[in-house]
């Protein structure tokens, strides 16, 4: 299948392109033209940054921006630590009940804390967290994924390695710091970065748990500014939206390749 | 077929399986494991059990009684779930999410295996059709919900303007219980085609083009080779896809938060979406623990497939 490719093919591979880019750069141009022409494509429309600029007057983007990369960077610090303590002890150590914890571990990849929000919400407001970011954080900083995927990568280190870190006297931690975490690095950075987007991209249970702009992430935000009710007009609530989606936009750019690597992984575990 | 390869002993830990230690201090030394294993467990534990397994006993238990005024529970059995059997709304929301599931998974699933196709190819400009491809994946749904409602704006909204070259008048698409689901369907079709299509090139990749070659020597047609070759072996694939997709159309919701918030009149619900509602909207968390047992049935039916089935397909390659 990977032979010379019929001219109707590549003509129907580029319009389909075209196609799955239009609504971005559709997203683009409207942030980026004054309202008037929102929906009128013309060469001569002027350029403006007018949008973002009232976008940034009219909500506190700024706190928002700040709230998404505290909660991100807490969760991703939260599960790479426990991820890695967890999936050390079920590579490398013998234990009884070993099987049945794995087990019990895996059960989170298929029940996710995202389908548990009624509860998930109790427990939350009876530890007092309500309208918080670790409120946001904290059912997600134990994660399945990391710990299997760690697991898988610490199971390949060679027992030479390990032996020898040893024979130097490490003890169970100096081996897994010494040893384990920097030959897991290509792992580590495939748990992260799909991590860092889940929790950028993620809404339904940061929207439950926050009802003031201190703990808002910016998918919420931009959810509480672009409603019908607040009369903003179409293209400053586009231009909110490219600022949404525009750091996590520009880091896929920059590394395409990590990101497809890595999401796939994701997704096989 | 390696169905009795199993991992070497690589649970064992780093010294167990060593000299001759006396009977005692191998005791004392597996002991000294179990410890220092549960120590490193710990942390994620706690944390596992108090967000994960504690609430699904939690949603369980609370399915079966109310909370009064006053604070005191009630136990009620199976009222809540016959009142759930007795309620227009979730049936409706359980139908949605077939006819969601099937408006959704098999077209995306279609359309990816086309773009892996393509994009497996030596055509020109094939990184820039995999990033074109691929982008929707990594966009915040509610970004995308805004872009798509604009879209489907009345009058203003692109596509009604689009109506209007060709003289038709605006519709409602959000707003019409016959268009809304196709409207959404649509939509997530867009963003989640390119998130499948890796998958499919990983595996476009593991194959062999000594058989592409075999084939083409023997004089088959390509839609005869895609048919009869590359489609089986890509088998296991798009089963796993389909899996993942399954569990996706339960979970994607966001969208109707800010889109139709599972209007009009219902036709856009969905059954997480109608937990959301009745638990925070409507206050009754009973109910909401009720209709929360029943897409974990649905999540653990699912499980029990890709466990029971696909996996040991996987591990047999």
């Amino acid at each position: 299948m990977r032979g010379r490719t019929h001219p109707v093919e590549a003509v129907a591979a580029w319009l389909l392109a075209l196609v799955w880019l239009a609504p971005l750069g559709y997203a683009f141009w409207s942030a980026l033209h004054p309202a008037g022409y929102a929906t009128s494509f013309s060469l001569s429309a002027p350029w403006t940054l007018e949008n973002f600029a009232r976008a940034w007057k009219q909500a506190p983007f700024a706190r928002y921006y700040l709230n998404t990369i505290v909660l991100v960077t807490l969760v991703l610090i939260g599960q790479l630590i426990l991820s890695t303590l967890a999936a050390y002890a079920f590579a490398r150590f013998k234990f009884r009940g070993n099987g049945i914890a794995f087990a019990l571990v895996l059960l989170q990849l298929m029940i996710m804390p995202d389908v548990l929000i009624v509860e998930n919400y109790r427990a939350i407001a009876k530890l007092g967290l309500l309208d918080t970011i670790s409120a946001i954080a904290l059912p997600y900083l134990a994660s399945a994924f990391g710990i299997f995927l760690l697991r898988q990568t610490f199971k390949s280190v060679p027992q030479e390695l390990v032996e020898a870190a040893r024979v130097e006297g490490a003890g169970p931690l100096g081996i897994l710091w010494r040893v384990y975490v920097p030959l897991a690095r290509p792992t580590y950075v495939a748990f992260g970065l799909v991590s860092v987007s889940y929790h950028w991209n993620n809404f339904l249970w940061p929207l439950i748990v926050t009802n003031s702009v201190g703990a808002r992430p910016l998918t919420v935000g931009l959810a509480v500014f672009g409603a019908p009710e607040t009369g903003v007009d179409w293209s400053v609530i586009t231009a909110a939206t490219v600022m949404t989606m525009a750091p996590l936009l520009i880091a896929f750019l920059l590394f395409q390749r990590q990101f497809v690597q890595s999401f796939m992984r994701a997704g096989i575990r | 077929m390696v169905a009795h390869r199993r991992p070497v002993a690589s649970g064992m830990t780093d010294t167990a399986a060593a000299s001759p230690i006396p009977q005692r201090r191998a005791g004392a030394q597996a002991w000294w494991n179990a410890v220092n294993a549960w120590l490193l467990l710990l942390p994620a534990a706690v944390l596992l059990v108090a967000f994960t397994h504690y609430p699904i006993l939690a949603t369980i238990r609370h399915s079966l009684f109310i909370t009064k005024r006053n604070g005191t529970e009630v136990f009620i059995g199976l009222d809540s779930y016959q009142g759930m059997a007795a309620d227009p709304i979730f049936w409706k929301a359980l139908i949605n999410n077939f006819w969601f599931a099937l408006g959704t998974i098999p077209t995306s699933i279609a359309l990816a295996l086309v773009m892996a196709i393509w994009v497996n190819r030596n055509m020109r400009g094939r990184g820039f059709l995999r990033l074109a491809y691929f982008t929707p994946t990594v966009l915040p749904m509610i970004a995308v919900a805004n872009i798509w409602l604009f879209f489907y704006t009345p009058d203003y909204g692109l596509l009604d303007q689009l109506r209007g070259v060709f003289g038709l008048g605006g519709w409602n698409w959000l707003g019409d219980p016959s268009t809304v689901m196709g409207c959404l369907i649509v939509m997530v079709i867009w963003k989640e085609a390119g998130f499948f299509m890796i998958f499919y090139l990983a595996a476009l990749q593991q194959l062999s083009p000594d058989l592409d070659e075999a084939a083409a020597i023997e004089g088959a047609s390509r839609w005869y080779t895609f048919r009869r070759i590359t489609f089986p072996l890509l088998m296991p694939t798009t089963l796993f896809v389909a899996i993942n997709a399954v569990i996706n159309s339960f979970k994607l919701v966001d969208h109707l938060v800010i889109m139709t918030k599972g209007g009009p009149n219902n036709a856009s619900t969905l059954l997480l979406y109608y937990i959301y509602e009745v638990a925070f909207t409507f206050q009754d968390s009973s109910y909401a623990a009720t209709l929360t047992v029943v897409l974990l049935l649905l999540l653990s039916a699912v499980a029990l497939v890709k466990f029971g089935y696909l996996d040991r397909r996987i591990h047999y390659q």
